[in-house]
Formats: structure tokens, C-alpha cells, sequence
């Protein structure tokens, strides 16, 4: 499988692991994950913190899903099934999905560009703990949120928490302020992380490699901590709002003293649909790395891949008040939103023929990462077909608040950005680990996860067309979306088996796995020409490189690419 | 990790990278400079929602004072706090030429003008809250108007902490022309206070008055 390729190159023979340091005590090991500064050690300590939070707002979701399986069901009280759409769905955003982003570039982006770690390597430390710390306290809430008698604690406004329902008199307890603190002090780790990754990738890269060689993994998530900084901070003012309104007695979101409710709502958009894209750039990302590997070709259309993240950042921060058609806006901001809602379209479908481009002709390998790229492919192109029908406002307006809009965004997040994450998991778990993983225990995850996900989300748009509301906890029999719910709730069974076998899969691989070598996929990007697990100076000597794909350049000396670009 | 690795590690985390661009190989700004420029980004997206919120709302109170009834223009205190500008400058010039008297003076004298500021900050507060009765829970102009102007000066009470701690080092002669480029980062956060307390003036003083 690994072409032998000499390490001394570009990377380090030096020994992994001294021996003083394989005989380390248990508690010596823990601390020193406790205290790392090591850009790899946080990544994976990202990635872990956000596989866990999935298991937990997976289990929500199941919870839900019972619930919903049946009409007039009684599985869970109408005050447990808001609180659980609400931890849910906040969980899935702020403590899966940025955690996940976050890891995977803290991890790939200083291997990528032959660095030794990240600009600021406490501050990455700082950004990981606020991080973990935010999500302790969106939980502790359960515990420590007191509510109104017999109400529970958790929060229960829902993941936007739209104004007045955030306020004092409606929302009583504390459950509130822990989600506005948890997500607040989560945002400013996501600030601190992505000034990190932002620097790094301007100040750091390793000789000859300029703009125009790096990785486009590297340029996407220039892209992606660009639009942390400006799409984060919105949310954090508007939770300062908040807090001074359920504490200090000012009037931001308080109707009956002048305050507007609608203001809540751009402040929210203007974080909220930014971040989609903030989840989805990462994808995006992984797709670009994964794809020409297994297709065995150079990614085509480079400068247009560029060119098209930037145009996504830009168009996807005037786009945000397509969420709030249903409030009755002008036309002139009717139109405005839905035509710019609709110019996404034009990006992300050059993306897409640019990774169909590359697989075009290729000489495709059908392993793990490279099925889950496929799926996404298809899934995420539904998604936004989806996405531009809810971008057209007359459209909208009929369907807002319905399940149509639950089945698009997940169809976003689970199909694109998830499957996503499996891939890049599957692609780089040989490098983080230095052992393979089993590819048969890959592909029952891919084809169960696959299946379940079908079954429940592409039959889910269907009672949304028919009229069912989101965040109802139950509904009458005889409305038509009884059966529609049943398949819905099965779905999930596969999904959750899939992702049962993925963990088992990760663990077990991670302890048995056979030896993976340095460069398992015969890879072109830096971080294959370190050994694996990478040291922890990543390289003994710091790399020069005068292409996109350093190590076809080391493996083809007489055909390098440099020639060519 | 043996010791020739250690010493590549140190210095590649320390100081200018050298980047190359092109075929040549030049320096970009700095790892602290860019740094803060994310910063500086980030926070004015945070005072951009902040002044948006103040914009909306003016004019919409259902009850008084109004802001013309109660604001006066805190002349002396802008100058103040804009001439402070200058003068971190100053001390950033004299830091590089290497003069460490010359920029403590500059930079006693910047925090001086920037506790000035924050002087005149807390006696408006006082005024406004006990002559004219206008808290942050009187009407949306209380609300916008504290919470805006209070977020600057927090500002300006972080800026003024992270001055102090330099001038903590200086009088020890601790900060030399070597640091002059991470002295010169933080004045850019400085800088940045001052640029954001034009805007809140001309928002809250001239266009909200």
C-alpha cells in the first residue's frame, strides 16, 4: 500500500517516542494532555470533545424522534421535548460542529503548511479550554438552572432564543443565562482560535510556499477563521444585550418599553447564517483534500476552488434575513435577501463541478473516506437545491417552520457537514494514530449511516410540505403524517447503528489497528511526509516546497509538478 | 527532542517569519500584528452590532430625557483621549531609537490622558444618573447609551490595564528597544480605542443628539 518514500526528505526519522515517555504513569499522561500546548494534542482534544457531544445530541435526537414516532404519544412531557430541541440543536452547532472544525484545524492546518504549531500556541490552549468550558456550562444547566416549578431547568427557548421568550418574565430561572454564558464564553474561544489559525496560515508557512501553493485546506480555512472573527462577534454583542436586559434591566429586546423583538432576529442571522457556512467551508475543505487522492489526480480548477470560498464568504454575510421572511419584511428586502440567497448557488455549484472534475477520468479507489466524499456530493447538492427553494420568498412563507426546513438544514449539516467529518475522521485517523483502521467495519458504518439517513431526512420533507410544524411534541392521528413519521423515526435506528460501529470502529482501531506507515493513501500534502503519529515538532528540518503537491514532487522527480503549475 | 531541533522550534516561534512571496523572500507583518489585527476585527463587528442598536433605537423612546435634553458635548475628554494617540506614538519612536526615559515619559503621560478620559466618563455617568435620573432601565436611550459608551470605556479600562503592566516593566527597566515591535502591537489596540471613541462620539453626541 505505501510506496516507500524517504521520510528524510522532507520530514523526521527521529524516534516517535522516547523510551522515558512510553513509561510514563497514567496520571503523567493525563496531565500532560491537561497542560499541552501542542497544536496536534488540542486538535484531537477538539475532535474528541465534539465526537462526545455528537454521541449526546444523538441521544437527544433519538429521544425526540420516539416521541415523534406515533401521534399522541406520551414518551416524553411538552416541557422535556422543548428543552431537548433546544440543547439539541445548540449542542449540534456550538459544541459538535465548531469543536469539530476548530480540531481538525488545529491539527492538519500547521502539518499542512510545514509549520511546527500554531501562532499563538497558549492562546490555542486558552481557545480550547473556554471552549470545553462553555459546553460544562450549557449542561450544567440541567443540574444547576433552576426553572419554575415542575418546569425542569435545561433551556427551553429554543437554539435561536428569540426575543421576548428570552426575557425575564417569560424565561424564569437560570437556565437562560447558562445557555447566553455558555455560548458566549464558547464564542470567545472560537474568536481566539480562529485569530490563531488566521495568523498562522499568513505568518507561518514554510518556505516556497505561497498563496497560491497551499493547500485548499489551508485557504478554506483562512476563509472559514475570517468569517469566525466577523460572524462570531455579532452573537456574543447581542448575548451582551441580552444578559444586560435579564440582568441590568435595560430594554434591547423588550417590547413594552419600545425595545424590537425583530432586532433579535438580524442580530441572530447575522451570526447564524454566516456559521452555516462556517460548519460547511471545513467540509468543503476535506472534500478538496480527500477527492483528487482517490481519484488520483490533482484537484481541478485550483484558483477557481479559491475564488469560490471567498465569493461564499462574502455573498454568505448578506444573506442572513432569508430566516425571517415570514416576519413581513418590505419587498425591496424580500427581493434583496432572496436574490442574494440565490447567488450562493453560483459558488457552490462550481465547487461542486470542480470536484466532479476531478473525479472525472480519475483512476477512483472506492475506500472509506472516498464513499463518504461521494455521498456528500450527492447529499449536499440536494441540500442546496433544497436551500434555493426556501431561498425564494412566496416559497418560503408557505413552508417556514415546517418540517421542510428541518429536512433542509439537516440534509446541510448531517449529509454535508457530518459525512464530512466521518471522511476526514477515516482519512486522517492513520496519521493522528499511526494504525489503520478496519475498512470493512468503515463500509457497514457508510451503508447503514447512508441508508438511515435517507429514510429519515429525505422522507421528512414530506410531512413539512404537508403542514407539520417544527417543535411540535406530538400531533393528532388522522393528519397524514403518522406512517411519514414512523419511517422517520427508523431512520434514525441505522444512523445511530452506523455510528455505534464508527465509535467501536475508532476505538478499537486506535489500540489494534494494524501499523499504518507514513503515508498510507500514497498522499501529495505535507502532513503524509512526517511519520505517524506526526513528533511533536511535526519536522525535524522545516520543508521547502515548490508545488501544490510537495510529495509528488519527492515521488516523481522526473515529472514534478512544479513544472507544470 | 535533541537540541538542534529545540533551537530551529525557539526561533521559528519567536520574532519575524520570513515569508516568501514570489521568488523573493521578504517579510510580512508580524505574527503579533496580524494577531491584532483579527482582534480589532473581531471587536468591531462587536461595536458595529452596538451602534447599529443605538442607531435603530434613536429617537424611538416612549418616554424622557432625550438625549438633547440631557447630553453635553465631552469636549476636553476627546481630546484628551485622541492626543493620547499621538503620544503612544511618540513613545513608540523613542522606544525604537532606543531613548527608554524619553518613551516612559511618552507612555506615563498616554495613560495619564487615558485615565483623564475615564475621569470624564465616570463624572458624566454621575451627572446623568443623579442630576438627570437617567439609568440604563430609564428608556431605550438609557440602554443604548450605557451599554455603547460603558463597552468603549471597558475598552479603554483594559487598554489603560495592559499600559499599566508596560509601565510596570519600564520603570523596573525591563523594556528595552528589542521589545519595541510587541510594545508596538499593544499600541495598536490603543490606537484602535481611540478610532472607535470617533465613531461613538459621532454617533452618540452628533448624530443621536
Amino acid at each position: 500500500m505505501s510506496p516507500a518514500i524517504r521520510t528524510g526528505d522532507v520530514g523526521g526519522t527521529l524516534p516517535l517516542v522516547s523510551k522515558a515517555e512510553t513509561e510514563k504513569s497514567f496520571f503523567d499522561s493525563i496531565h500532560s494532555w491537561l497542560v499541552t500546548v501542542d497544536h496536534k494534542k488540542l486538535g484531537l482534544m477538539y475532535i474528541m470533545y465534539g465526537l462526545f457531544f455528537l454521541l449526546i445530541a444523538g441521544i437527544e435526537a433519538t429521544l425526540m424522534r420516539i416521541q415523534l414516532a406515533f401521534p399522541n404519544n406520551h414518551f416524553l412531557s411538552p416541557q422535556f421535548f422543548n428543552q431537548l430541541f433546544t440543547v439539541h440543536g445548540t449542542t449540534m452547532v456550538f459544541f459538535v460542529g465548531m469543536p469539530l472544525v476548530f480540531g481538525f484545524a488545529n491539527y492538519l492546518v500547521p502539518l499542512m503548511i510545514g509549520a511546527r504549531d500554531l501562532a499563538f500556541p497558549r492562546l490555542n490552549a486558552f481557545g480550547f479550554w473556554l471552549s470545553a468550558l462553555g459546553g460544562v456550562l450549557l449542561y450544567f444547566s440541567f443540574i444547576g438552572g433552576e426553572g419554575m416549578a415542575g418546569a425542569g431547568s435545561a433551556p427551553d427557548i429554543g437554539w435561536f432564543a428569540y426575543a421576548p421568550l428570552t426575557g425575564k418574565a417569560f424565561s424564569k430561572g437560570h437556565s437562560t443565562d447558562y445557555w447566553i454564558l455558555g455560548l458566549m464564553v464558547s464564542g470567545f474561544g472560537s474568536i481566539a482560535t480562529a485569530a490563531n489559525v488566521f495568523t498562522t496560515i499568513l505568518c507561518m508557512r514554510c518556505r516556497g510556499m505561497t498563496l497560491s501553493k497551499m493547500p485548499l485546506l489551508a485557504w478554506l480555512n483562512l476563509v472559514m477563521s475570517g468569517m469566525v472573527l466577523l460572524a462570531v462577534s455579532p452573537l456574543t454583542a447581542a448575548q451582551i444585550m441580552l444578559l444586560l436586559d435579564r440582568f441590568a434591566g435595560s430594554h434591547f429586546f423588550d417590547t413594552q418599553a419600545g425595545g424590537s423583538a425583530t432586532l433579535w432576529m438580524h442580530f441572530f442571522w447575522i451570526f447564524g447564517h454566516p456559521e452555516v457556512y462556517i460548519l460547511i467551508i471545513p467540509a468543503f475543505a476535506f472534500a478538496s483534500e480527500i477527492i483528487p487522492v482517490f481519484s488520483r489526480k490533482a484537484i481541478f480548477g485550483y484558483p477557481a476552488m479559491v475564488g469560490a470560498t471567498v465569493a461564499i464568504g462574502f455573498v454568505s454575510v448578506s444573506v442572513w434575513a432569508h430566516h425571517m421572511f415570514t416576519i413581513g419584511m418590505t419587498s425591496a428586502s424580500n427581493t434583496f435577501f432572496a436574490i442574494s440567497t440565490m447567488m450562493v448557488g453560483i459558488p457552490t455549484g462550481i465547487k461542486i463541478f470542480n470536484w466532479l472534475g476531478t473525479m472525472w477520468g480519475g483512476k477512483l479507489r472506492f475506500d472509506t473516506p472516498m464513499l463518504f466524499c461521494i455521498a456528500f456530493l450527492f447529499q449536499f447538492l440536494i441540500a442546496g437545491l433544497t436551500g434555493i427553494m426556501l431561498g425564494a420568498a412566496p416559497f418560503n412563507w408557505q413552508l417556514n417552520d415546517s418540517y421542510f426546513v428541518v429536512a433542509h438544514f439537516h440534509f446541510t449539516l448531517v449529509g454535508g457537514f457530518l459525512t464530512m467529518i466521518f471522511a476526514a475522521v477515516y482519512y486522517w485517523f492513520p496519521k493522528a494514530t499511526g494504525r489503520r483502521f478496519s475498512e470493512t467495519l468503515g463500509k457497514w458504518h457508510f451503508w447503514l449511516f447512508v441508508l438511515g439517513f435517507h429514510m429519515t431526512f429525505d422522507t421528512m420533507h414530506i410531512p413539512g410540505i404537508l403542514g407539520m410544524p417544527r417543535r411540535i411534541y406530538t400531533y393528532e392521528a388522522g393528519r397524514g403524517w403518522g406512517v411519514l413519521n414512523l419511517i422517520v423515526t427508523l431512520g434514525v435506528l441505522f444512523q445511530a447503528i452506523g455510528i455505534l460501529i464508527f465509535v467501536f470502529n475508532l476505538l478499537r482501531s486506535a489500540r489494534k489497528g494494524p501499523p499504518a506507515g507514513n503515508d498510507p493513501w500514497d498522499a501529495w500534502t505535507l502532513e503524509w511526509a512526517t511519520s505517524s503519529p506526526p513528533p511533536e515538532f511535526n519536522f525535524a528540518e522545516i520543508p521547502t516546497v515548490k508545488s501544490r503537491r510537495p510529495l509528488w514532487d519527492i515521488k516523481h522527480p522526473t515529472d514534478p509538478d512544479w513544472k507544470y503549475e | 527532542m535533541n537540541g538542534a531541533v529545540a533551537t530551529t522550534y525557539l526561533e521559528s516561534t519567536t520574532g519575524r517569519q520570513t515569508v516568501t512571496v514570489g521568488e523573493q523572500t521578504g517579510p510580512i507583518a508580524s505574527k503579533g500584528v496580524i494577531g491584532m489585527a483579527c482582534l480589532i476585527m473581531a471587536e468591531s463587528a462587536i461595536f458595529a452590532i452596538f451602534v447599529v442598536a443605538y442607531l435603530y433605537y434613536s429617537g424611538k423612546d416612549l418616554s424622557g430625557p432625550t438625549p438633547r435634553q440631557v447630553l453635553e458635548w465631552p469636549i476636553l475628554n476627546s481630546i484628551c483621549l485622541l492626543s493620547s494617540s499621538a503620544t503612544i506614538t511618540l513613545a513608540l519612536r523613542s522606544l525604537r531609537r532606543g531613548a527608554t526615559k524619553r518613551f516612559s515619559v511618552w507612555w506615563f503621560v498616554t495613560i495619564a490622558l487615558g485615565a483623564y478620559f475615564l475621569l470624564g466618563t465616570g463624572r458624566e455617568w454621575q451627572h446623568l444618573i443623579h442630576d438627570k435620573g437617567l439609568t440604563i432601565q430609564t428608556n431605550l436611550f438609557g440602554t443604548t447609551f450605557y451599554s455603547l459608551v460603558g463597552l468603549h470605556a471597558s475598552h479603554v479600562v483594559v487598554g489603560l490595564l495592559a499600559l499599566s503592566i508596560v509601565m510596570a516593566f519600564a520603570i523596573t527597566g525591563l523594556v528595552k528597544k528589542e521589545h519595541a515591535e510587541r510594545v508596538h502591537v499593544l499600541g495598536l489596540y490603543w490606537h484602535f480605542v481611540d478610532v472607535v471613541w470617533i465613531v461613538v462620539f459621532t454617533v452618540v453626541y452628533v448624530i443621536g443628539r
